[in-house]
């Protein structure tokens, strides 16, 4: 234990005297949490259009008035052709042409319905899904306006059916809600999976650990001292952050917090032996940082942050069950956001427990003082 | 009983064979010069005598304990100071103290107690709370070896200690070691410079993974017929040197 102790005290000293490794601990992760969240929204604003108005009436200017109200369209062209209005499409200046042909409001008004051409540059295809969408609701409303208007007694719309949708857990739908905490699991476990993976092997680099392992210092207390000190900041960090989360983006909390920090630090075991393990693989900080890298990118994209899991092809859903960082998300989400206990995640608890067990299994028997 | 026993200790790394049965013993409070070309297998036997590195076959006890089976049992016993410089740039010269200190389980007032102690004899007392960066490399290296000796090892391995300092700083870490044969200390030490080799009780010149020769520098210059431990170095080392 007292081993344990020098070690610690030791890692703590180097960690906090090296002037470089302080900002990039402790003010980048709050800098990226307070970048990231606003950038990270599915939301879709001010998407530059082109319309092409051949009828030039009434309704025609009050469909294109409406868009740009709408906030989600900025009107940047408005040409004569068709052509010309594809050829802004392709050149990437727009990303949507609305083309109202000639006698819309006639046909609108005589017989109901009228034909308007959207035409979406889908290369991302999520944008122009949401961008559809965004653009029918407005043509709808506009042409219920119409019929409203032109709507006599006897001739009234048939009752629609209409939906109100409740959202629960995040009434307002608030992208930071739900894109706060899964960007705080993100930037947590890069600080906790890079420190452990660059530290024993630095040690390795500047020849240190030959000296330590002529010592009588065993496996045990010399990995504890390599990894509470980065669990510890790891944990301090999802403090700080949360606390981020929690008044300045106003995120909803109603889970436990002792829930969460409890199954962080399981977490962070899992991460942290994977650290271990890369960084007594490697042979340079090099070599333990790609691998590292090339980890967590697969982690991050399949986590079900960016792209929902529900919506991956059956064989990468059943591939997520192996990241730590997806169980960890949904945890998140379900006991911070939702404020669900132990049993509505016992399943990733579980999956972490796992993890945790056989990374550091693995690091620990990686680590060898002596060389075959 | 001696302090270093090896019969036949042999390593390979694939088809090279880097130590190549070696057999020899080393007593109580002697100064063992292990002399030998680059890549002669001096470090390679040195790892496998502190049980850094598995031998492929043969048989050695270091302090009385097996290197195959006791090698965390020999680690308590011994110190060791590697070509390559093994303290922490980024601590002070007391933390560092105070770490290896603190590894070896050495109580706090006997931490207290030595630190005071190899600060005064190195005369380094103001220079304490001064990161090892910033110290000259004649001084680094006179503190790697007393803090190798700070738990009072029985043994210390020296693996070419005195590597790119001045002849006064050499002199001046010579005396150390005397110091610490003087109480005891066995001491095996690699250098490449034939000067130090005068210094040694007993010499062993290695070529190939072999132990070419192994006697006083004295008898050595006479076997030989030369004036000076380089001489016999060059008799020695040439044929393998250029083949």
């Amino acid at each position: 234990m007292r081993t344990v102790f020098y070690l610690l005290q030791k890692e703590f000293v180097q960690i906090f005297r090296n002037r470089a490794m302080l900002p990039i601990l402790f003010a980048m992760p709050v800098i990226q949490l307070l970048v990231l969240s606003y950038a990270a929204t599915f939301e879709v604003r001010d998407t530059p259009m082109s319309v092409i108005d051949q009828d030039r009436s009434l309704t025609s200017r009050q469909l294109v008035d409406r868009l740009v109200a709408s906030g989600y369209f900025t009107l940047v062209d408005q040409p004569a052709t068709p052509e010309q209005a594809d050829a802004a499409l392709r050149r990437g200046e727009v990303k949507l042409i609305v083309h109202v042909p000639p006698r819309f409001e006639r046909d609108l008004l005589e017989t109901g319905a009228a034909p308007v051409r959207l035409v979406l540059d889908a290369l991302d295809g999520a944008t122009a899904g949401v961008v559809q969408a965004y653009a029918t609701q407005v043509l709808a409303r506009v042409s219920r306006d119409v019929q409203a208007r032109t709507a006599t007694a006897a001739a009234r719309p048939a009752p629609r059916i209409e939906v109100r949708p409740a959202f629960w857990y995040n009434p307002d739908l608030n992208y930071e809600t739900y894109m706060v905490p899964g960007i705080l699991v993100v930037l947590v476990t890069m600080i906790a999976t890079f420190l452990s993976a660059m530290n024993v092997v630095r040690e390795k680099e500047i020849g240190t650990i030959e000296q330590l392992n002529v010592t009588p210092i065993r496996k045990g207390p010399f990995l504890i001292g390599k990894l509470l000190p980065f669990w510890l900041i790891a944990l301090v960090e999802l403090g700080v952050g949360l606390a981020i989360a929690r008044w300045y983006f106003h995120v909803p909390m109603l889970g436990n917090l002792a829930l969460v920090f409890g199954l962080a630090g399981l977490y962070l075991l899992a991460m942290l032996g994977l650290g271990l393990w890369i960084s007594t693989m490697a042979d340079t900080q090099q070599q333990a940082m790609f691998i590292a890298w090339f980890v967590l990118v697969i982690f991050i994209l399949m986590s079900g942050l960016f792209t929902p899991i529900e919506s991956m092809p059956a064989w990468a859903q059943r591939l997520t069950l192996l990241n730590p960082m997806a169980h960890f998300i949904t945890i998140m989400r379900r006991v911070l956001l939702k404020g669900a206990g132990l049993d509505a995640v016992r399943v990733q608890t579980a999956a972490l427990l796992l993890f945790g067990t056989v990374l550091l299994t693995l690091a620990v028997r990686q680590y060898r003082k002596v060389t075959a | 009983m001696p302090v270093i026993e090896a019969h036949g200790l042999t390593r390979r790394f694939g088809d090279f064979t880097a130590v190549d049965a070696l057999t020899f013993s080393v007593e109580a409070g002697e100064i063992f010069g292990f002399l030998g070309a680059n890549g002669a297998g001096k470090t390679t036997a040195i790892r496998m005598l502190t049980g850094l590195l598995r031998p492929t076959s043969g048989e050695a006890r270091v302090v009385g304990f097996d290197v195959y089976t006791q090698a965390e049992a020999i680690k308590r016993h011994i110190g060791y100071m590697s070509q390559r410089f093994s303290l922490y740039e980024d601590l002070t010269i007391r933390e560092n103290i105070r770490f290896y200190g603190g590894i070896y389980g050495l109580p706090r007032r006997a931490i207290r107690a030595r630190t005071q102690a190899l600060l005064e004899r190195l005369a380094l007392t103001e220079a304490a709370d001064t990161q090892i960066r910033a110290l000259p490399l004649g001084w680094k290296q006179k503190l790697a070896f007393s803090v190798a000796l700070l738990h009072e090892p029985r043994l210390v391995f020296l693996d070419e200690p005195t590597g790119g300092v001045d002849p006064i700083t050499r002199r001046q870490f010579w005396d150390l070691i005397y110091e610490a044969a003087a109480r005891g200390v066995t001491v095996f030490v690699t250098t490449h410079y034939m000067d130090e080799a005068e210094y040694c009780d007993r010499v062993s010149i290695m070529v190939d993974g072999r132990i070419a020769a192994l006697d006083t520098p004295h008898s050595l210059k006479q076997r030989y017929q030369v004036g000076s431990m380089d001489d016999v170095f060059l008799k020695l080392a040439r044929p393998a040197a250029s083949p």
